[in-house]
């Protein structure tokens, strides 16, 4: 009975036991509590402010990785070089968009995010970023400091919630070996929508069975832009404001166009032509392995060429517009990657002094030379241009300064509307729905979402497009 | 019986029972014990499932305080098209994919349950695909599908190839030797008899069987699950049928399956939740369930509004009506199969 040190001192005291065992039962207890507690708030604890006048360290969120995350990391480390009093610490982070809104939601977000230019309004609506007017105030950053639309990019309701650092326009990119091959010059590339479907025929070629070995051009290949047909006939997918235009005449005869290729050439035939092409980075890339000869792609087409056929002869040049509308000529779709700060970032200041630096003329051509873009700034040194190893970086520049410069709509159902359009796309692609229906269908759905989106911001004191 | 219960109830209906101090304490050190289980259900189980059933009557984009809009939730989702459009796709995968997957898992399950030597490595063999991670599978599985690489294709062309090229030689076998009328038609059909696998992700009308399919890799969990209930199956039964003179067939019918009658009910009802929880897959394969929506299933739906469309409110109604449909199937699969479920003993 007495063998333990413990029950020969609790027998001492007999009628103590019932107590001592709960306070021991207590202790134990807020021990363990204590102990947990302890590890829930280190978890939530945010980073030491400054404990020994040190650098104020700020966290910055990035979506990229390999040499596009290189150049960004280089940037970083020149904006640490240069002051002592802020240190960049740069994270990569896979999809950052809904993991830095979860991270607001958490009350735990960094204090820069990478996000990309779609993302703004949406954010910007759900309060998930902060604007930067009062800073671009202080820091002398104006509009007239950049390509317009990457500007516009960043302004929403009146403010600005970003600033934009690799933009991207789109262009035609074509095979010069299959147009020799077939009998083309490779130097001139098709200029209208006409032109385009006649030298597509001449590139597609099939086998024995009827099997596609190459074809000229797929509009849905890559697939990455399948909302945008529209645009280049002159369409619109909103009216900047309250009404949804997918349906608009443009529109439909955009999509006619996109379903006569899957008519002329065998829906079915092409998906399976498709099927047999290889991921998008690698050498089996429908465009690099001679399989696509015109391709619609973005200005970092080249890393891609560089990296995986550096032997492929090829050239960029604004997407064809339809003969009828020579207005249109010089079409293109833009998009840039984002720097914002984060609603309930810690240090929102020095966030910003890091965001300037990113956007001075030496950030801008550092981080852009380093991911083979171009700059967003409208001052651009004339090395930059010089020493591009883009061939064709002023076609893209000077697309994105043009007048037929479009970018996803402004709107915070975006996201759905996308992916309304792309499955329109397939519906029309396939030849199960015609144009009209298929974007009636999508014109009555997304109309139905706005409205009470514009209802649902009218409640909680936004101000909607109506102005 | 009565009279016990009923001593029982009396000491309870008086006012407040008096607990003594020490028996006050060790409530409270019990409390204290399950305090850590207490927290976990309420704050990680009760509170989401109470706070996701107000914000499906709520319009809520997480970072902006909730709204309050009653039923228009719910309104909203039975007059979307394309919520019935991924309800139907869901029931179309479950209606095919259950009964196949217990058709063929009770198969295996027999099969490896004949005593076969190396039983053990059979097992495995058909256990190990269950262990693979979704997405490495579903990568996989995107190859395999390919219409005009995929491995399946290449198997299905080559295997019908080689069937039609024996029908076309027995035909011009039939031709030399003076049977031409039947020879002709063997010529004739066997060009027909050679298949080629269609575009199983790109053509609307194949890529829900393609996940079909797909769901029957994943059948060794229930084939071991089979196994073990197969195995308990008295051989008392198997020698009392056998010396009535009953064949194989007999034996599996009328005293293998009644036996394992409650295994095949465990494993529908697991089944039917599956099924109509099946994301992983074709969120990885078929984004937005392309093509044209065609394999967009029920949890793409939730997930799609809850995270890239920010709609948490319509997502969380999402949700409970998944959760009432996943119960109503699951009481009426109880309800129908309990009939014929056997249990011994009892």
């Amino acid at each position: 009975m007495y063998k333990t040190a413990g029950t020969t001192k609790l027998s001492d005291r007999p009628l103590a036991i019932p107590s001592e065992r709960a306070v021991r039962l207590r202790s134990a207890f807020l021990a363990a509590v204590a102990c947990l507690a302890g590890l829930l708030l280190q978890g939530c604890s945010s980073p030491p402010h400054n404990p020994s006048g040190g650098p104020v360290v700020i966290q910055y969120w990035e979506k990229w990785t390999g040499f596009e995350g290189d150049a960004m990391r280089a940037v970083v480390d020149a904006f640490n070089r240069s002051q002592s009093k802020i240190r960049v610490e740069m994270l990569t982070v896979s999809q950052i968009d809904q993991k830095m809104l979860l991270a607001c939601a958490g009350g735990n977000p960094p204090d820069v995010a990478g996000l990309w230019s779609y993302n703004v309004n949406v954010y910007a609506d759900k309060n998930a970023i902060l604007p930067l007017d009062d800073y671009l105030a202080k820091a002398g950053i104006v509009k007239e400091d950049y390509i317009p639309c990457f500007w516009d990019m960043c302004e929403y309701r009146h403010k600005v919630w970003a600033l934009p650092t690799t933009p991207a326009s789109l262009a035609l990119h074509w095979n010069k070996d299959m147009f020799r091959e077939a009998g083309l010059d490779p130097e001139r590339p098709p200029r209208t929508i006409e032109e385009l479907d006649a030298f597509a025929e001449k590139l597609t070629k099939r086998d024995s069975s009827g099997k596609f070995i190459q074809m000229g051009f797929i509009p849905s290949e890559p697939g990455w832009w399948n909302w945008s047909w529209g645009y280049f006939f002159g369409g619109k997918l909103w009216d900047g404001h309250t009404k949804i235009t997918a349906n608009c005449p443009e529109n439909i005869r955009a999509y006619r166009w996109v379903r006569s290729y899957s008519e002329k050439y065998g829906a079915q035939q092409i998906q399976l032509f498709r099927s047999g092409f290889g991921n998008f980075s690698s050498p089996q890339n429908a465009f690099l392995s001679n399989k696509v000869a015109m391709e619609i792609q973005g200005v970092w087409m080249h890393n891609f060429i560089e990296k995986y056929a550096p032997k492929l002869r090829w050239g960029a040049a604004p997407f064809p517009y339809p003969s009828d509308r020579p207005d249109l000529a010089n079409t293109t779709i833009v998009e840039s990657d984002v720097l914002v700060i984060p609603n309930g970032a810690r240090h929102p200041d020095e966030a910003f002094e890091f965001i300037k630096f990113v956007n001075s003329q030496y950030g801008m051509e550092l981080l852009n030379m380093g991911q083979r873009k171009f700059t967003p700034l409208t001052k651009v040194s004339p090395e930059f241009i010089r020493n591009h190893p883009n061939p064709y970086i002023r076609v893209f520049i000077d697309l994105a300064r043009g007048k037929n410069v479009y970018a996803t709509p402004e709107m915070s159902i975006w996201t759905e509307y996308r992916d309304e359009m792309n499955a329109a796309f397939d519906d029309i692609w396939l030849g199960r729905l015609t144009p009209e229906e298929a974007l009636g269908r999508v014109q009555a759905r997304m109309q139905k979402k706005l409205d009470r989106e514009l209802a649902r911001l009218r409640r909680i004191g936004k101000k909607g497009f109506e102005d | 019986m009565k009279d016990a219960v009923e001593v029982f109830e009396k000491p309870l209906k008086p006012k407040k029972r008096k607990i003594s101090p020490s028996a006050r304490r060790e409530l409270t050190a019990a409390l204290l014990f399950i305090s850590p289980w207490i927290v976990g259900l309420g704050g990680f189980l009760m509170y989401p499932i109470a706070a996701s059933f107000y914000y499906s009557l709520c319009e809520y984009s997480v970072l902006q305080p909730a709204q309050f809009i009653g039923i228009g939730n719910y309104v909203d989702l039975f007059t979307d098209e394309v919520f019935w459009k991924a309800l139907g796709n869901t029931f179309f995968y479950a209606a095919l994919s259950l009964p196949l997957g217990l058709v063929l898992s009770v198969a295996i399950a027999l099969l490896l349950n004949t005593g076969v030597r190396g039983m053990a490595v059979y097992r495995t063999i058909f256990f190990l695909p269950s262990l693979m991670p979704v997405v490495a599978m579903a990568i996989l599985w995107l190859w395999i599908f390919n219409g005009d690489y995929g491995v399946l294709n290449y198997a299905v062309s080559s295997s019908t190839g080689w069937i039609s090229a024996q029908v076309a030689g027995l035909g011009r076998f039939l031709n030399q030797h003076g049977i031409e009328s039947v020879g002709r038609a063997l010529q004739a059909a066997a060009p027909i008899l050679r298949i080629e696998g269609p575009p199983w992700l790109t053509d609307p009308a194949w890529s829900k069987p393609a996940f079909v399919l797909l769901s029957l890799w994943g059948v060794g969990h229930a084939v071991v699950i089979y196994l073990a209930g197969l195995q308990d199956v008295p051989a008392h039964l198997y020698e009392a049928a056998e010396l009535d003179g009953a064949n194989w067939l007999q034996k599996v019918r009328y005293v293998t399956l009644p036996m394992i009658s409650p295994v095949i009910q465990f494993n529908l009802i697991l089944g039917i939740i599956g099924s109509f929880q099946f994301f992983a897959a074709p969120y990885v394969m078929a984004p937005n369930g392309q093509p044209a929506r065609s394999a967009y299933f029920y949890t793409m739906m939730l997930y799609d509004n809850a995270f890239p469309y920010l709609r948490m409110g319509y997502a969380c109604a999402i949700a409970w009506v998944l959760f009432v449909i996943v119960l109503v199937c699951t009481l009426v699969a109880l309800r129908v199969s309990s009939r014929h479920v056997h249990y011994e003993g009892m």
